[in-house]
């Protein structure tokens, strides 16, 4: 594990070190509370019945034989929710949680019930009678444009959408610059292919949960497994209809997210169903729920042509990316096409995406949503052209790379980026001129993602100890509790031991944005910096006037007070312990709070190394080295930067090799089970070797970056890369799974 | 006045062109001039856009200063997992 630290970096005295997590303890030994640890009084168990169709219109739903049987409590249907507007974000979020007219995908909720034990709620979901009628549907891309397809949900076509297609095209971006046509002449060799990816999970080990306890007077609190308990609070209160400040929602720890827990797919039915029972309501999904009916990634289906001299110059590029996400609207695939060459500095660019209704299950973000897939098909064809030129796919990529001064391929001309450090740190790192075995292949691939920043709010108190409490509202994911700490303990100058950051309620504290976009070490962080330094101010205050010396002629410096200079006066210097003690006596408690809607996160770029071999007798694909180089900016706490890229590795490696949504004929899903649906687990890997950069980002006091998400876009392409060298063909579909592979190569034979 | 980038596939919806120009200092100003300027992209902007201003992503900042000669180029809104 490396670390590429520029001289010209701030120097720090807990920032960057790497101490135990505060969470540890609590995580291994079982104490920590997840969403389905919590219980109350009188709580009831709730949960819902699934219809095993792809899609089909719902003529009656008979609960009058449940509501009969002794334990049952509440039963609800789409039908016992507040009528809204049926385009509001928020109703289609509902739509998704349980059916209204019609079932969109196999396992979508049609009824829950709530009872005094689970057993009671699962017979009393077999009394329910459902009658349908079974509709026409729509599994794969290629089915859902054509004229004529079976149309997944009417109306929902966006404004521009060129002719030719079904209704199940709804969304189109394009971007890009430059003469094509152009570009393509002036190229040697033009190398055009389609590529495909299938919908993959997120895979969180935790399933969804909540606890809900509603009561007729329209208050509420809500305890669930979330990445973001501010939007579980906005979504819910807009389906209820509910004044914000009457839904407190707590997040309890979290055992993964990924972007799946960005939404909500149980937490409205708990809180109908407790409303109506008047009871405190549990819920919690299975596994086969967790795949069936919460959101997997976009599938894709993409068409690459990259013009290339033989000195390996890109001469144009252009992309047509087709996405599906099931029965609903989504954003991703404007992401996807936005970082498709973001790579790359262009003259002539278009990247074009659709994105397509299907009866499958709504997708929800996943690490970087859109970029795994789009940048795996372009990182493919450059090697594929790398190989034709025999040109060093490291040197093309170099040769190629987006700068400062670059105009992106999604419009913004990019300032300070670390991408050309990153790819010279793979260069001249060991593992890239380290020989290789027969049936051995090596593979790269660039990764790019924007990172974001957003609504944020920090509370820092002061306590009368010498102690202090840093209050933030992001869930914890990645390890943000101790980054915020060092952060704080950094700014204050004092020790670490003396920082312990909590997640505040809904309640407890101004909105806080969900924990995705990478976002959290940068825009929490930077908030907690102000928020330091406005309580700095205030102990400087109070310094002041236990010295009886203006305001201003006091400074902090490590951890203590001390007068600004000589004309100051000469008394001796006040730690932060000092001012708290009597803080009481001095003006009351002391803190510092900071509000911002923070921008200026800055883009991330990655670059994978990575050596398989592949079995050319059983087409299984072995992991043999992996490394993992990532601008990050400054790594506020490196271990949970390099668990950052290691994880978002390892999910790529899976999605690569491994991991698909598997639908048979009539449109059921085959693998909703870690048996069927194979993620990667230790024994799968090497260990991955991350290579982190710290190049400041300017945007933020300590030159964070947001680092969650870049790791995963690409191993696709990388193992892509690897296994085509390693067998000699060129692969367009994932996963490469060994039924795929071995296929392909007694094609060959 | 400010001149904005658009996206490939708002150009039918706006002259045609791949820049706008509107008067503006700051997002907010920007962004309501190109919905009365440009009918056809109110839909997109009541959907969500960001706005890049000289490299840097801005999610809904209305106040974010805009001068004339700044590199403005308008953006999906961003989301991120």
């Amino acid at each position: 594990m490396d670390q590429i630290t520029p001289k010209t970096t701030k120097e720090f005295k807990i920032v960057g070190t790497r101490p135990l997590r505060p969470d540890g303890i609590d995580k291994v030994t079982g104490k920590a509370m997840y969403g389905a640890d919590l219980y109350a009084p009188n709580m009831l168990y709730g949960c819902l019945l699934r219809i095993n169709e792809p899609h089909a219109f719902i003529e009656s739903i008979d609960t009058s034989n449940a509501e009969q049987l002794s334990g049952v409590k509440s039963i609800v249907t789409f039908k016992d929710f507040i009528k809204i507007n049926p385009d509001n974000k928020n109703n289609q979020i509902l739509e998704n949680c349980i059916a209204n007219e019609k079932v969109l995908y196999d396992g979508h909720a049609v009824a829950a019930v709530a009872a005094v034990d689970l057993s009671t709620a699962k017979k009393a979901l077999k009394l329910v009678k459902i009658k349908y009628k079974k509709l026409p549907f729509v599994i794969t891309i290629e089915d859902a444009m054509k004229i004529g397809a079976p149309v997944v949900a009417i109306g929902k076509k966006n404004e521009n959408i060129p002719d030719g297609y079904s209704d199940n095209v709804i969304q189109y971006c394009s971007f890009g610059h430059g003469n094509l046509e152009e570009g393509f002449k002036a190229a040697h060799k033009v190398i055009k292919r389609t590529f495909k990816t299938p919908s993959v999970h997120q895979g969180y080990i935790e399933p969804h949960a909540c606890l809900a306890s509603m009561s007729n007077d329209g208050k509420a609190d809500l305890w669930c497994c979330t990445q973001g308990h501010f939007n579980v609070r906005s979504i819910c209160s807009s389906i209820f209809k509910m004044d914000n400040s009457q839904l407190k929602v707590t997040a309890s720890e979290i055992g993964g997210g990924f972007g799946g827990k960005t939404t909500v797919f149980i937490e409205p039915i708990a809180l109908a169903l407790s409303q109506k029972s008047g009871h405190p309501v549990k819920m919690v999904m299975s596994r086969e729920d967790v795949f069936k009916a919460t959101g997997p990634t976009v599938s894709s289906l993409v068409d690459v042509e990259v013009g290339m001299k033989k000195t390996g110059k890109i001469t144009a590029a252009r992309a047509i990316i087709r996405y599906e996400g099931g029965a609903f609207p989504n954003e991703t695939y404007e992401l996807g096409a936005q970082s498709a060459f973001a790579a790359y500095d262009l003259d002539a660019v278009k990247t074009e995406a659709f994105n397509v209704l299907t009866n499958r299950p709504t997708q929800a973000a996943y690490r970087a949503p859109g970029a795994p897939q789009s940048i795996y098909a372009v990182e493919s064809v450059i090697d594929e052209l790398c190989q034709f030129f025999n040109q060093d796919p490291l040197y093309v990529r170099i040769l190629n790379a987006a700068k400062k001064g670059t105009k992106s391929s999604y419009g913004p001309t990019f300032d300070d980026i670390g991408l050309k450090a990153t790819l010279e740190a793979a260069k001249n790192h060991p593992h890239y001129t380290s020989p290789l075995k027969e049936n051995q292949g090596r593979g790269i691939s660039c990764g790019f993602w924007f990172n974001f920043g957003g609504n944020t709010c920090v509370s820092l108190n002061i306590n009368f100890d010498g102690t202090v409490g840093v209050v933030e509202g992001n869930p914890d994911i990645g390890g943000s509790r101790s980054s915020i700490s060092q952060m704080a303990a950094e700014e204050l100058g004092i020790s670490l031991d003396k920082v312990k950051t909590v997640i505040a309620d809904t309640n407890s504290l101004g909105h806080n944005d969900v924990t995705d976009g990478s976002r959290v070490t940068f825009s929490v962080g930077l908030a907690t910096i102000k928020a330091a330094k406005a309580a700095k101010k205030e102990l400087c205050k109070r310094a002041s006037k236990l010295w009886g010396i203006d305001e201003d002629a006091v400074i902090w410096k490590d951890g203590y007070a001390h007068p600004a200079g000589a004309n100051a006066g000469n008394q001796e210097p006040l730690s932060l312990e000092d001012i708290a003690k009597v803080s009481s006596q001095t003006g009351g408690p002391i803190a510092g709070h900071y509000e911002v809607n923070a921008d200026g996160a800055g883009v991330s770029f990655g670059v994978h190394l990575v050596d398989i071999e592949t079995d050319m007798e059983t087409g299984h694909s072995k992991i043999i080295r992996y490394t993992v180089f990532q601008d990050a900016g400054k790594a506020i706490h490196p271990s949970y930067v390099e668990g950052q890229m290691q994880g978002g590795s390892v999910q790529g490696i899976g999605w690569a090799l491994n991991e698909e949504y598997i639908y048979s004929s009539d449109g059921k899903l085959q693998n909703p089970g870690f048996l069927d649906y194979r993620i990667p687990v230790a024994s799968d890997l090497p260990m991955i070797d991350p290579v982190i950069l710290e190049i400041p980002n300017p945007g933020h006091p300590y030159g964070v970056r947001g680092v969650g998400e870049t790791s995963i876009v690409p191993p696709l392409a990388a193992i892509n890369n690897a296994v085509s060298r390693a067998t000699g063909i060129r692969f367009t579909e994932l996963p490469l799974s060994p039924p795929r592979v071995l296929k392909a190569i007694l094609n060959k034979q | 006045m400010v001149k904005v980038k658009i996206w490939g596939s708002l150009k039918n919806l706006a002259d045609g062109s791949d820049y706008v120009s509107v008067t503006g200092s700051n997002f907010k100003e920007v962004i309501d001039n190109i919905s009365l300027k440009y009918p056809g992209l109110k839909p997109q902007i009541t959907r969500g856009v960001s706005l890049a201003v000289d490299g840097k992503i801005y999610k809904e900042s209305w106040f974010t200063p805009i001068n004339e000669d700044s590199e403005v180029v308008l953006m999906p809104y961003m989301q991120g997992g």
